[in-house]
């Protein structure tokens, strides 16, 4: 198994008709993933590529299509809307790509998602992918913006912020023979809809995942929430990295939610956490790989 | 985004949250023509720059202080006429200064209580939450610290807004009653509508002063805004003052690019936050200085990336280059080209180093590699890193 997609798994693109959501769905689409259905309001009834039907609702496309995972690309002042529309439609797991969603609109999507059986992975994430058997790990479920390619079906989750973190970590661990699960990017917003503990959680319940990485950066206290946990309660050995030794203070690196406001949330105090809570924390992040295969011998 | 003092007093104003009376002058004789009006021999002149400490700041023209309390308006003019179009160093500023072009002119409140008030995004729990204290006037991160039982927080359900029985718990918490109870109580509600109104993510109001008279009022602001919301707040961007800030990142921000300058001497250019913090480290790692933080973004053009060199070379300081590109949603063909039309422009001299990994990377190395410029080819991040410290060293 894998964690939340697999190569079965049915995914329509919210915002399939943009330049970016349908370069991206039609890469994702000669990856081998079952793209099948966007959304685009006002375009119900067009066709993208050369047979993905194009429906006005989210409602429709599911009911149509029998997707029951959401990709959304729209743009930032109607990615709220888009969210909450598909978790109106039922969807099990809504993956946000979208960047710059106002952190206003994602604390109201959030609350207001309370009790529904949707899952919210991202904003402003790089998505999900469940490296497929075939060559060049085709053939599997890739939905957002990864590269494909550089992924290999195998045994390690990969859970991260940030988007070209993950491909660097992914990349190490492929050219080193490992092969990945399932790689997930939970977004570089202070609000997002999953965290990296509950991604640790679904690592350690999964059979095939059988050590992790876990990529960070500074700002807030997911990562050592997550490390506190692992402590008590994982059974796989994790590696993990945290991006922003050399930021200075108080300025925010990119990533809205990447700021070093207190003593707890820098690079430094982070490793020290992860590193107390029997996480190997890899020194550079040219040694992502190294570090945790290090682990595994 | 940061707004001057002045600036937030005109969205107090235009919220319904009481501060003194004051107004923002230009010249000595705006200066002097405010005080007239605002009336009485209790006046305060404040320097309008970014940053804290300027009471204690010093003129380079020698005048001492930012922060000064005229008895009449000859002497609030006369103080204005020593501030403006010079240049304030506090320490937060740098040696650089900042120059100071408007002064603020207002009442100097009396004061009977200095109390604490903040409103906040709290990224933990996903809601908006009030802080407040009865130690107002002074660093409050000191207060959290020593005596943590004088901070109180209120979390806001984001849907349902700021409730009657929260307002009163807040005002309790503050010791006000009576009269005071109901200020407070009109205050920070409007204070809230403005937060959210605005797409603040943090207004700080230190001190949240008492009078004699028994009146509440802001007397100093700090306002942080959420720059993914500013698209539909065309009033606040109207107030951005980009003479406070680092003119390579106002040039930067123009593209689109995400640019932070630093001290070192070793630029880096790169696809992604991340990458581009992890990039900082491990030149530092490897014994070097990183001169920026530089992320291109996910989709940047061959435009996008010219200008980024430009910024980068316009840094006296930088004396190589790290591009570090893992495209995902960048192509590295499209980085390669911009890399060579920015140097056909450009004309680099110091050392370039270039790793390019993912989506069209044999294209892009293959400009790259048949082109006439002396770049430095890269095989992985720590090659990459070793290769440029080693190559500014000499």
């Amino acid at each position: 198994m894998s964690i939340l997609v697999d190569e079965n798994t049915k995914v329509l693109v919210q915002g399939i008709t943009g330049g970016f959501g349908g370069k991206h769905a039609q890469l994702s689409l000669d990856y081998g993933t079952k793209i099948v259905a966007g959304v685009t309001p006002g375009k119900g009834g067009q066709t993208f590529g050369k047979s993905t039907p194009i429906y006005d609702t989210v409602e429709d496309a599911a009911k149509q299509s029998g997707a029951t995972v959401s990709a959304i690309f729209v743009p930032p002042p109607f990615a709220a809307d888009a969210i909450l529309e598909a978790v109106d439609a039922g969807m099990d797991l809504v993956i946000a790509i979208t960047e710059g969603i106002p952190v206003a609109d994602m604390m109201r999507v959030k609350a207001a998602m309370q009790g529904s059986k949707t899952r919210l992975i991202g904003p402003n994430c790089p998505g999900i992918v469940t490296p497929g058997r075939g060559e060049n790990s085709n053939g599997g479920c890739r939905i957002g913006i990864a590269p494909g390619y550089i992924h290999k079906r195998g045994n390690v989750g990969v859970v991260s912020r940030s988007g070209t973190l993950t491909y660097e970590a992914v990349y190490q661990l492929t050219e080193l023979g490992y092969g990945q699960s399932t790689c997930v990017g939970i977004g570089g917003d202070p609000i997002n809809g999953t965290s990296h503990l509950d991604v640790l959680k679904m690592f350690n319940d999964d059979d095939e995942t059988e050590a992790i990485i876990m990529i960070g950066e500074i700002g807030g206290n997911a990562e050592a929430e997550a490390a506190r946990w692992a402590a008590e309660h994982c059974k796989k050995p994790i590696a993990g990295f945290i991006a922003g030794s050399t930021a200075p203070p108080g300025r925010r690196m990119g990533h809205a939610g990447a700021i070093v406001g207190g003593e707890e949330d820098t690079a430094e105090a982070k490793k020290k956490i992860l590193a107390e809570c029997g996480i190997a924390v890899s020194e550079t992040p040219s040694d992502m790989g190294k570090t945790l295969v290090a682990m595994l011998k | 985004m940061n707004i001057h003092e002045y600036q937030a007093k005109e969205l107090f104003e235009k919220f319904g949250v009481p501060s003194p009376n004051g107004q923002v002058a230009g010249t000595a004789e705006e200066a002097e023509a405010a005080a007239k009006a605002i009336g009485g021999n209790d006046l305060v002149i404040k320097a309008q720059v970014h940053a804290g400490g300027r009471g204690k700041g010093t003129f380079k023209n020698g005048f001492k202080g930012g922060v000064h309390f005229p008895k009449t308006p000859a002497e609030a003019g006369e103080l204005a006429g020593k501030m403006l179009g010079q240049t304030l160093v506090t320490h937060q500023t740098g040696e650089a200064g900042r120059l100071v072009s408007k002064v603020m002119i207002a009442e100097a409140a009396d004061i009977s209580r200095e109390l604490y008030l903040a409103i906040l995004l709290d990224r933990e729990s996903s809601q908006p939450v009030i802080v407040v204290s009865t130690e107002g006037g002074m660093d409050i991160e000191a207060v959290a610290e020593d005596t943590p039982e004088k901070i109180v927080r209120q979390f806001i359900h984001p849907l349902a807004g700021l409730q009657a029985f929260e307002v009163r718990k807040l005002a309790k918490a503050l010791e006000l009653e009576g009269a005071q109870a109901k200020q407070f109580s009109k205050l920070i509600k409007n204070l809230y509508k403005l937060f959210i109104d605005c797409d603040c993510d943090m207004v700080e109001i230190n001190p949240l002063v008492v009078t004699p008279t028994g009146d509440v009022l802001a007397l100093d602001a700090k306002f942080g805004f959420d720059d993914n919301a500013l698209y539909r707040h065309p009033e606040i961007v109207a107030m951005r003052d980009t003479s406070e800030e680092d003119p390579r990142e106002v040039e930067a921000s123009k593209f689109d690019l995400n640019y932070i300058g630093l001290d070192g001497n070793i630029a880096c250019l790169v696809n992604g936050a991340g990458l581009a913090m992890a990039t900082m480290d491990i030149i530092k790692h490897c014994g070097g200085d990183p001169a920026n933080f530089l992320d291109v973004g996910g989709g940047a053009t061959k435009e996008q990336v010219a200008a980024a060199f430009k910024i980068i070379l316009s840094d006296p300081k930088v004396e190589g280059i790290l591009v570090n590109i893992f495209g995902g949603i960048m192509q590295c063909d499209i980085i390669a080209e911009g890399i060579l039309s920015a140097a056909a422009e450009l004309e680099i001299t110091i050392p370039l180093v270039v790793r390019l990994e993912g989506t069209n990377v044999a294209q892009g190395r293959k400009l790259i590699a048949e082109s006439d410029l002396a770049v430095i080819p890269a095989d992985n991040l720590n090659d990459a890193a070793e290769k440029i410290v080693a190559a500014v060293k000499g």
